[in-house]
């Protein structure tokens, strides 16, 4: 019963507020109290909670768990740094000149690739001296593989952990492939050393300041995309297709196509936040596409709520600044104390932070004689 | 081909589950504008012939013609798009949406992804869902989320969520089941209702409720026919009595 009126709190009033007060946070309050560096850090998780927001759409709307948003995520950020490292390389060439030993690599070419004897671009990576072309390719790629992915397995009606198991996989494929191929994805290093993008060097604290706000309007641009889709007849859908997907199909729906396109969604919004996180930190790293991270993704995504992307990007900052926290003060028991939230947050609150806020918030707003949360108005009333 | 005007025609429909034939051998026609009642012990495939129809189940073999096109293959959501609606035992609905959005969701406009991303309510939208609502006796609690109905709200609900899609076959499992004697009277009053610009499929346990509402009635047993006709003359059939009414 509460968690039924709580669904109404969040009308279209509340949700507005909530993100007022989200960009608020963001643009003002934080770069007003954080230095450049720990600016920088929060820049940082708030690229992965692109890949949190994109589990909220899949995961808390269509109840499509995945546990390989990583690799979406991953394969933005492989591309943006694709086209950083080959401009760091035609830096590299042109600072060098004529002479070829203190280039110290095939004249235009990325570092590793010489070290892996390759003398030619390889042609995946010839969509990535254009930088439209990039931009394209950073949301073409995790969004095809997506989409076949979601018709491989949606088309055969898997669902449910067996997906879970299968992204879960994917991640595994991606790690191996990447370190593997190491000839043209720089292998377990990954790609490193990114300096400057069109020319602008991203390392200088201006910079640095800019790539942050960038963050934060693609962050706002995607929650509000995000809800305008969820607010259609599609976002019914997928509520209706996560609770009772046989009666969706016998309405007359395919089902699949409904979970393939939210899925393929998810992971594009992804991995923009993959490429923002190249921008933020210059390097890419197959780390960074293994399983853990996107399990950390799922626990970004529940600890926010798994309903509320508002909630997903302060569910992403609050794991990512307590593993910060932790690890500097508790160095031995930081893994043990994070698990241990974990576990308290999801017995005490299954509906993470955004369900505090709809649990408490009315109550409270009421109290202080707000009027955020009086929008009980229901949609029907005509 | 057939004198009456039959708007499912069933044949030889057989299903085998590892050599188990849930439906073995069926052939059932049901005529336009009918009520038609399946009755039978439990096991006797009932369920299993209603998911056939609708698709859920594929049968091993056998035929089955819904307005003289065949749909014995075809998807799921093809079916219901040619014109046949099923309910299911356990009443199926969104709980976390409210009536309206339940019903809104079952309109059938927008099906498709990009359908559905540009989907409008609009006048004529919301006006059909308050014509279904009263239909359904639901018009005052549209703004209800489904999970708070009652468990016999939640029947007409999912009755509402086909009659919406203008189905020209229902096929209603068990509709009555954990209805109130009121609530039960009624429900055979829009039943009456809805039949007369429909056919109706319904598997029932509630032999009351069947004289009342049965134009036809099909026993099965053991997943085959066992009599076929009006209430009057199957409860009279000794082999009924015997399997499947008491003495």
């Amino acid at each position: 019963m509460n968690s039924l009126l709580n669904n109404k709190l969040t009308g279209k009033k509340g949700d507005t507020v909530a993100l007022l007060i989200l960009a608020a946070v963001l643009i003002v309050i934080f770069p007003l109290i954080f230095d450049i560096f720990r600016l920088n850090l929060v820049g940082k998780y708030l690229s992965l909670a692109f890949a949190a927001i994109g589990l909220v759409m899949c995961w808390g709307y269509g109840g499509i768990l995945s546990l390989g948003q990583g690799v979406f995520w991953g394969l933005g950020g492989y591309a943006m740094a694709a086209f950083l490292k080959l401009e760091a390389a035609h830096n590299i060439a042109a600072e060098a000149g004529t002479d070829q030993i203190k280039a110290l690599s095939t004249v235009g070419l990325p570092d590793f690739m010489d070290w892996n004897q390759i003398t030619e671009l390889p042609y995946i990576w010839y969509p990535f001296k254009s930088f439209p072309l990039t931009l394209l390719m950073m949301i073409g790629l995790p969004g095809i593989v997506a989409f076949i992915i979601g018709n491989a397995m949606f088309r055969r009606r898997v669902s449910g952990v067996y997906f879970a198991i299968i992204t879960q996989a994917l991640c595994w494929i991606m790690e191996i492939l990447f370190v593997t191929r190491q000839g043209w994805t720089g292998g377990i290093n990954g790609i490193t050393d990114l300096r400057t993008c069109l020319g602008w060097d991203i390392r200088s604290q201006s910079a640095q300041y800019t790539l942050y706000f960038l963050t934060v309007v693609l962050i706002l641009a995607v929650i509000i995309i995000g809800k305008i889709v969820l607010r259609t007849k599609l976002g019914q859908l997928l509520i209706a297709t996560r609770d009772m997907e046989d009666r969706v199909r016998f309405s007359g729906y395919d089902v699949a196509s409904i979970k393939i396109f939210i899925f393929t969604f998810a992971a594009i919004v992804s991995a923009i936040g993959g490429a923002m996180f190249v921008f933020n930190v210059g390097f890419m790293s197959p780390k960074l596409v293994t399983i853990e991270p996107s399990i950390y993704m799922v626990i970004f995504c529940a600890l926010g709520g798994r309903n509320s992307m508002i909630g997903a990007v302060y569910g992403t900052l609050l794991v990512s600044f307590g593993r910060t926290f932790f690890s500097e003060e508790f160095p031995a028991l930081w893994m043990i104390l994070m698990g241990a939230v974990f576990i308290l947050v999801t017995l005490a609150f299954p509906r993470g932070v955004a369900g505090i806020v709809e649990d408490y918030g009315p109550a409270l707003c009421r109290k202080l004689k707000l009027p955020f949360f009086n929008d009980n108005k229901v949609n029907s009333a005509e | 081909m057939s004198l009456k005007n039959y708007i499912l025609e069933i044949s030889d429909l057989t299903v085998s589950f590892d050599g188990f034939k849930a439906v073995n051998k069926v052939a059932l026609y049901v005529e336009q504008g009918s009520i038609h009642v399946v009755i039978g012990p439990n096991g006797a495939g009932k369920t299993t012939l209603l998911d056939l129809i609708c698709g859920k189940t594929r049968p091993t073999s056998g035929k089955i013609e819904f307005m003289g096109h065949d749909i014995t293959h075809l998807p799921e959501q093809k079916i219901v798009k040619v014109g046949v609606g099923r309910k299911f035992q356990t009443p199926s609905i969104y709980p976390t949406l409210t009536v309206f959005e339940n019903l809104e969701v079952s309109y059938p406009r927008g099906r498709s992804v990009f359908g559905a991303l540009t989907f409008k309510r609009d006048k004529k939208v919301i006006s059909r869902i308050h014509e279904i609502a009263e239909t359904i006796f639901l018009k005052d609690l549209l703004d209800v989320p489904g999970e708070l109905l009652s468990h016999g709200q939640k029947q007409w609900l999912e009755i509402g969520m086909l009659l919406i899609a203008d189905p020209k076959l229902l096929l209603l499992d068990e509709p009555v089941a954990g209805m109130s004697v009121e609530e039960r009277s009624q429900t055979s009053k829009l039943l009456n209702k809805i039949c007369k610009e429909r056919s109706v499929l319904i598997i029932e346990h509630d032999m009351n409720f069947v004289r009342e509402i049965a134009h036809t009635v099909t026993v099965l047993h053991q997943g085959s026919v066992l009599a076929e006709g009006p209430m009057e003359f199957v409860e009279k059939n000794e082999k009924v009595i015997e399997v499947y009414l008491g003495a």
